[in-house]
């Protein structure tokens, strides 16, 4: 009687279910609930609550809402990286008769978290934050089109994160490899709760990714300056456009998917089963559907920052601007074209691998135009080496690697001899990380000022810098080789002892990105202490050519007090040429969206609603799932939605600004 | 739930469409949900291989009317940009399942039979 009872409350949820046993989780767990103690702590301590309630979470405003994506997709870099180190010390020790010390069904669930946590909760928020806090900006916006939508798909990504992060210490997470795979995923492999954890989480983070992504193309196709037309937007917004289209379009075939296994997990279907027709394949196909553009997702933005900063820190227009819009918009369309090749060897007949090959291979030459487009925008230009340009240049030269080895295992037959090796691992990790991770952190330290009024610290930046540079070199270049000699991925133990020093090379690499890690996050620090010298006061740090530079640093609510008007390419490098001057008087009142509690209680509900799912607690499901609709009903009954800025505060703000720069009285 | 700041560079908002269109999508829409189902149901026509391309060609003339009468698409309607999403969304579609169904075919055609699959030579 009592554990039926048990059950009907509880689910599958029980004291088994707490890490106990597993000394390294337990001391984890130990040391984070000591930290979330303090930072909880602190905040009371202070009485940051109300603020940090009313000025953040519940903000509609563009800017906080990216700079939150931010400090999110930090916050778990901490995490998915110390997954990293724990698989690297792992790799460098289990040889022979060392079994190392992760057992297989822990090192399983960590290369499975680093690659879920990495992708969705790390790239994903930062790029989505850097869109969200300097596309509206750059395109002289006054928000995004749908604000209180912005608000709700961020706390739906903080939603997927909670979910991961709660699977580290109650019950297990996925042991199944980064997407999933069937048949291992369906209930009779894994039948406790580590796939549902992954399911639940992505599912609900998906609902945000795609939200925003249908967001931020309005708000470009909607929203921009008088007199900017498609060819005079700035890279940056080009590759936003690009990104977020692509990700409208793919995001559905994953929630399909997610959706299709789900249902073989709670209610016994046969989509991806062995058994009673079900076609595994036809996940890996759906999923690869999505997830082959998903890179083009993460990598076109950063190419737009690149686009940015190399324009800006050589004083030069961006060379071959019309072909970069052309190179954008071809891989956009190419990068659907392209998803078998993660799986040439499954079983696809030569003319489905070469045409899927070929594809592939064709995407080296649009990307191959830009590299020559920076080349040539920096050739003969007035080159300024602050941290945000030695990214650019570190990217060019790694990057390239990165897409040489892709062009490499684009031909299928190197590709049947490599799929599954740790050669592709180093192929990808050299393209995220030299591509993606290195535009990520070259964006933050360039727009940095503009968010917060003072730079980050060059001198750690530089630590930074060169920890991830020469550390990922180091991390990488090995596994390459041990890849090329034909070593698979995911494996916790190795019998051959001649292949030890590779991995401790690589421990060592990674070791050294981990002090690239520190130094960025000591570059905030000094950069904080030090914020009075690093000050920007003309909202223009870099002598910047785009529209966000034209405003304060920080940017005011509102944005620009005035909407600009755009008659060239670099609008702003052309308003400063053309001797603009800021009004100082003469402001209207300015309509501004009101701030709402909604997105983070459906949010939390959906926490809530996930957590119950995944423990079969089926009355709070139910109750959480009522939640959700009456909350998301109510707030279509919220009328108070907006108020006006009155035009004696505008000018106040205003007034409070430095003279721009060119500006004469 | 947007800002004041619309400023939008071609800003030539959708039709509403007017009520004979609406009349003639939903005559249309009837008739061509009426024929399949007379189709499948009377037997009029013997061989099934002819209903089944047949049902799929009015789906589709359906999809089409659907798309003129109700959703309004011309060239025009926000500066172009609705013909633009929509094309855009054909492509992927029809990339997404033609290819799904090529590769699926030949996954199925090259691997080890699986029980309850169908069988096939290997393809090329």
């Amino acid at each position: 009687m009592t554990d039926t009872l048990a059950k009907t409350v509880f689910g599958r949820l029980s004291w088994e279910s707490l890490p106990f046993h597993e000394p390294i989780l337990l001391g984890t767990f130990i040391v984070v609930v000591l930290l979330g103690l303090g930072v909880v702590g602190a905040v009371t301590r202070f009485g940051l609550w109300g603020y940090l309630w009313k000025e953040w979470f519940t903000s509609v405003d563009h800017k906080k809402i990216g700079i939150m994506y931010i400090i999110l997709g930090i916050i778990m870099l901490l995490r998915g990286f110390a997954d990293a180190l724990m698989m690297r010390l792992q790799q460098a020790i289990a040889f022979g008769s060392n079994p190392g010390y992760l057992p297989p069904s822990h090192y399983d669930q960590i290369f499975t978290a680093h690659g879920t946590i990495m992708i969705f909760f790390v790239a994903i928020p930062l790029v989505v934050g850097l869109i969200n806090f300097v596309m509206p900006l750059q395109i002289g916006a006054r928000d995004v089109a749908f604000p209180f939508l912005n608000n709700l798909s961020f706390w739906l990504t903080v939603s997927g994160a909670v979910l991961t992060m709660i699977s580290l210490f109650v019950g297990e997470f996925a042991r199944t490899g980064w997407l999933s795979y069937a048949p291992l995923a369906e209930l009779a492999y894994s039948p406790d709760t580590g796939v549902d954890y992954y399911l639940w989480s992505l599912q609900i983070a998906g609902v945000g990714t795609t939200l925003s992504a249908i967001n931020m193309v309005a708000t470009i196709v909607k929203m921009r300056a008088p007199g900017m037309t498609m060819m005079k937007m700035p890279v940056f917004t080009w590759t936003a456009l690009c990104s977020n289209v692509l990700a409208i379009a793919i995001f559905p075939a994953l929630t399909a998917a997610f959706f299709l296994l789900m249902l073989d997990r709670y209610v016994g279907t046969h989509f991806f089963t062995n058994e009673l027709g079900g076609a595994p394949m036809m996940y890996w196909n759906m999923v690869w559907i999505w997830g082959h553009p998903e890179v083009y997702v993460l990598i076109l933005p950063a190419f737009g920052i690149y686009s940015e900063i190399t324009s800006t820190f050589t004083g030069k227009r961006l060379f071959g601007y019309n072909s970069m819009v052309y190179a954008t918009v071809v891989i956009t369309i190419l990068s659907y074209l392209v998803w078998l090749h993660h799986f040439f060897t499954m079983g696809a007949g030569p003319s489905v691998n070469s045409f899927f090959g070929i594809a592939t291979m064709v995407i080296a030459i649009p990307t191959g135009a830009k590299v020559f487009n920076w080349l040539f925008t920096m050739y003969k230009g007035d080159i300024r080496y602050d941290v945000p340009m030695m990214w650019v240049v570190a990217f060019m030269i790694t990057f390239v690697v990165g897409g040489m080895t892709g062009v490499l295992l684009a031909i299928p037959p190197a590709d049947f001899v490599l799929h599954n090796s740790l050669f592709l691992v180093a192929h990808f990790h050299n393209t995220i990380i030299g591509g993606v991770v290195f535009g990520l952190f070259a964006g933050m330290v360039y727009w940095f000022p503009k968010a917060f009024g003072f730079k980050l610290d060059p001198w750690w930046g530089k630590v930074g810098f060169w920890g991830w540079v020469i550390g990922y070199w180091l991390a990488w270049t090995p596994i390459y080789i041990v890849g090329l000699m034909g070593n698979t991925r995911r494996v916790n133990h190795f019998d051959d002892p001649s292949i030890q020093p590779y991995f401790i090379v690589a421990l060592i690499g990674a070791v050294v990105i981990l002090i690239g890690v520190l130094g960025f996050v000591m570059s905030i620090v000094m950069g904080f202490v030090k914020r009075k010298q690093l000050a920007d006061t003309t909202g223009d740090p870099w002598n910047g050519r785009t529209l966000e530079w034209s405003t304060s640093s920080p940017p005011p609510a509102y944005n620009f007090a005035v909407t600009p008007v755009v008659h060239d390419l670099d609008a702003w490098h052309d308003m400063k040429t053309r001797g603009y001057r800021r009004p100082a008087s003469g402001f209207k009142p300015i309509h501004m969206p009101k701030n709402t509690a909604a997105g983070i209680i459906l949010a939390g509900l959906a926490t809530v609603l996930g957590f119950a799912m995944i423990w079969y607690i089926w009355w709070l499901a139910a109750l959480a799932f009522a939640g959700l609709l009456v909350t998301a009903i109510g707030h279509t009954f919220n009328f108070k939605r907006d108020y006006y800025i009155p035009q004696d505060e505008v000018a106040r703000t205003e007034a409070k600004r430095p003279l721009p720069l060119g500006a004469g009285a | 739930m947007s800002t004041s700041s619309h400023h939008a560079v071609a800003s030539h908002s959708a039709s509403h469409g007017s009520r004979a269109a609406y009349r003639a999508g939903s005559i249309l829409s009837i008739v061509l949900t009426a024929i399949p189902f007379l189709l499948v149901m009377t037997n009029v026509l013997p061989d099934r291989g002819i209903i089944a391309p047949m049902i799929f060609a009015l789906g589709f003339i359906q999809i089409v009317v659907h798309v003129l009468c109700f959703l309004h698409l011309d060239t025009r309607s926000e500066g172009g940009w609705t013909l633009l999403a929509f094309l855009f969304t054909t492509i992927i579609v029809v990339l997404t399942i033609a290819g799904s169904i090529w590769v699926m075919y030949h996954l199925n055609a090259n691997m080890m039979p699986m029980p309850g699959g169908p069988m096939d030579g290997s393809v090329h």
